[in-house]
C-alpha cells in the first residue's frame, strides 16, 4: 500500500468514528437515554434477577400447562417455517436468475417477498389479530407471512449462487423446465435451502414469544400472564423451558446441518 | 482391470441392485438419507400442528374477508388522525434511535468479547465459557429481555437497550470472533516472533485486516435492531413507532392510521436493507455472504 492511500483510509476511518459518535449522542437525546443511569441500571437488574427469577418447588406444578403451551407454540413454528418455505420455493424458482420463466412473474416474486418481510412480523400479528381473533391460526399466519418473506430471498440467493453451469448442460441436451429443476436445481441448491429453514425454525420459535405476547396465544400469553400478575417463579419456570427448547432445536440442527453441508 | 476381478471373487463383488436390476447409485449417501428424513418430519410434525392448534373463537369464512378488507383500508387508504406528522417523525426517530443505541454499545461490548471468543488470541477454556454464555443469551428471546429489565430498571429506553443489548452483543460475538479466526495465522505468528504482545498483535495484526468487515456486521446488526425496536415498542412499551402502532391496532382501532405507521415502518426496513445488500455485495466474499 502507498503512503497516500493508507493516510486516505485512516482520514476515512476517523470520519467513520466521529459520525458513529455523533448519531449516538443524538440518539441517546432522542430517546432520553442516559448512559450512567443505564450503566448503573445493569448491576441492578442483575442483582434483581439473582434473588427473584428462581424456580420455586410450587411453580413446578405449573410445568404441565406451561408445557402444553410450549408444545403449541413449537408446532406453530414448524408448520409456520414448513409451509411458508413450500411456497417460497416456488417464489425463488420465479425469482432466481437462473430459473425465471419470464421478467415479470420475477419481479412479482421479488416485490411478495421485499414487502412481506420488511412489515415487521409485530405488524403483521396486530393486523391479522383485528378479524382472526386470539387463537393459533393468528400467530400461525404471522409467523408465515415474515417467513415467506425471508425465505424467498434466500432460496432466490441460494439458487443464483448454485451456480449456472449445471442448467446450461441440460439446456443443452433439450431438458425440459421441469427437469432442469428437478435435476439440477433442486439437488445443487437443497442442502443449503434445508439448512436456512432450520434457522428459520429456530428464529420463529423466538419471534413466536414475542407474537403470542400480541395475540395472545401460546407461550407468548403464558409468559404474560405470569408477569402482568407478577408471578415471577413462573415466569422464570417460562423463561427456562423456552430457553431449553431453542438450545434443544439448535443442537439438533447444527447436527443435521453438519452432515448435510 | 482383469487382473483385478480375478482375485476377487464374483460375489464379494458386491454391487446393491434395485429390483429392476438397475444399479443403485444412491446408496450409503448419508446426505441424501438425512435431507430425506428431515424433510419427512418436518412435514409430519407440520400435519400433526393443525391438530394441536387452538380454535378458539374463530371463523375463517368471517375473518379472511374481513381481513382483506383490512388490509384495503390499511394500505390503500393510509392517514394520520391521533398525532401528527411532526410527532410520528420524532417516533421514528425514538425507534431507530433504540436500534443505533443497542447497535452501537452492543458493537463496543462485543468487540471485547469477541477477542476473549476467537480461539486463535485467546486460551481455550476462556473462549468455550464466551461461547456457551452467548448461547444461552441467544436462547432466549429479546423481547424477555426487555421485560425482566423493565421490572428491575422501570420502563423507559434504559430497560429496552439494555434488554435489545443483550442479543446484539450475542450475535455480534459470534461474527466478530469467527472474522477473527479467518485472519491469516502467518500474520499472528509472524507478530509474536518479533516479540509483540497480544495488544500489539490486536491493534496491528487483526484489527486492520478486519476492521470494515466489522463495520459491515454491525451495520447488518442495526437492520435487525431496528426491526427489535419496533416490535419492543409493540410488545414492552418501549416507547417510539412500535408503540404508536400497538395503539392504533389495539387500542383506536383506526386501520388508516395502522397503514400509514406501517408504510413508514416499511420504507425504513427498505431503505436499510438496501445499503446492507450494498455492504454484503462490496466487502463479504461469497462464501459468507449468508
Amino acid at each position: 500500500m502507498k503512503e497516500k492511500t493508507i493516510r486516505k483510509s485512516r482520514w476515512m476511518t476517523t470520519i467513520a468514528f466521529i459520525i458513529i459518535i455523533g448519531v449516538t449522542y443524538f440518539s441517546a437525546v432522542i430517546t432520553d437515554f442516559n448512559f450512567i443511569e443505564g450503566a448503573l441500571t445493569f448491576p441492578a437488574a442483575i442483582s434483581w434477577i439473582a434473588s427473584n427469577l428462581w424456580i420455586t418447588a410450587e411453580t413446578w406444578e405449573r410445568l404441565p400447562a406451561i408445557l402444553t403451551k410450549l408444545n403449541e407454540t413449537i408446532f406453530m413454528s414448524i408448520a409456520a417455517t414448513t409451509l411458508a418455505a413450500v411456497i417460497s420455493l416456488f417464489l425463488g424458482l420465479m425469482g432466481s436468475q437462473t430459473t425465471k420463466v419470464n421478467n415479470i412473474f420475477s419481479v412479482i416474486a421479488r416485490f411478495i417477498a421485499s414487502f412481506s418481510r420488511n412489515i415487521p412480523v409485530v405488524a403483521w400479528s396486530l393486523i391479522l389479530l383485528i378479524s382472526f381473533g386470539q387463537n393459533s391460526l393468528t400467530g400461525f399466519l404471522a409467523l408465515f407471512v415474515g417467513t415467506l418473506g425471508f425465505l424467498t430471498r434466500a432460496f432466490i440467493e441460494t439458487i443464483d449462487e448454485a451456480g449456472h453451469s449445471a442448467v446450461e448442460a441440460l439446456q443443452a441436451t433439450g431438458a425440459t423446465y421441469s427437469h432442469i429443476v428437478s435435476k439440477a436445481v433442486l439437488p445443487q441448491s437443497l442442502p443449503q435451502m434445508l439448512s436456512w429453514i432450520l434457522f428459520m425454525i429456530e428464529t420463529n420459535i423466538r419471534s413466536a414469544t414475542l407474537v403470542g405476547i400480541l395475540t395472545g396465544t401460546g407461550i407468548g400469553y403464558t409468559f404474560d400472564m405470569y408477569y402482568k400478575s407478577l408471578n415471577y417463579n413462573a415466569v422464570a419456570l417460562v423463561t427456562f423451558t423456552i430457553v431449553i427448547t431453542v438450545i434443544i432445536i439448535e443442537l439438533i440442527s447444527n447436527r443435521i446441518r453438519k452432515v448435510i453441508l | 482391470m482383469e487382473a483385478f476381478r480375478e482375485k476377487i471373487p464374483l460375489e464379494q463383488l458386491y454391487i446393491k441392485r434395485a429390483k429392476n436390476g438397475k444399479i443403485n447409485i444412491k446408496s450409503g449417501n448419508k446426505i441424501d438419507l438425512v435431507t430425506k428424513w428431515t424433510i419427512a418430519v418436518l412435514t409430519l410434525l407440520t400435519v400433526l400442528a393443525f391438530f394441536f392448534f387452538d380454535y378458539t373463537g374463530l371463523s375463517l369464512e368471517r375473518a379472511i374477508p374481513e381481513t382483506w378488507h383490512n388490509l384495503k383500508t390499511m394500505f390503500l387508504e393510509p392517514s394520520l388522525s391521533h398525532f401528527s406528522w411532526g410527532e410520528a417523525m420524532y417516533q421514528i426517530g425514538v425507534t431507530v434511535g433504540l436500534g443505533v443505541l443497542a447497535t452501537v454499545i452492543g458493537a463496543v461490548i462485543a468487540l471485547f468479547l469477541s477477542f476473549m471468543a476467537a480461539e486463535n488470541l485467546s486460551k481455550p477454556w476462556v473462549s468455550k465459557t464466551v461461547r456457551m454464555v452467548m448461547a444461552f443469551i441467544r436462547a432466549v428471546p429479546t423481547v424477555l429481555w426487555v421485560l425482566i429489565f423493565a421490572i428491575a430498571a422501570g420502563l423507559g429506553s434504559e430497560a429496552a437497550v439494555l434488554g435489545m443489548l443483550f442479543h446484539s452483543i450475542a450475535y455480534l460475538v459470534k461474527a466478530f470472533s469467527e472474522a477473527f479466526e479467518e485472519v491469516d495465522n502467518g500474520i499472528l505468528e509472524a507478530m509474536r516472533a518479533t516479540g509483540s504482545n497480544w495488544w500489539h498483535i490486536v491493534t496491528h495484526g487483526v484489527l486492520p485486516s478486519t476492521f470494515t468487515y466489522l463495520l459491515s456486521w454491525t451495520f447488518l446488526r442495526f437492520e435487525i435492531n431496528f426491526g427489535v425496536a419496533v416490535a419492543m415498542g409493540a410488545a414492552a412499551g418501549a416507547g417510539g413507532i412500535g408503540f404508536e402502532l400497538f395503539m392504533a391496532s389495539g387500542f383506536y382501532f383506526d386501520l388508516r392510521e395502522v397503514g400509514f405507521i406501517t408504510y413508514a415502518i416499511l420504507i425504513i426496513a427498505i431503505v436499510l436493507e438496501m445499503a446492507s445488500t450494498r455492504l454484503k455485495n462490496r466487502y463479504f466474499p461469497a462464501s459468507v455472504r449468508n
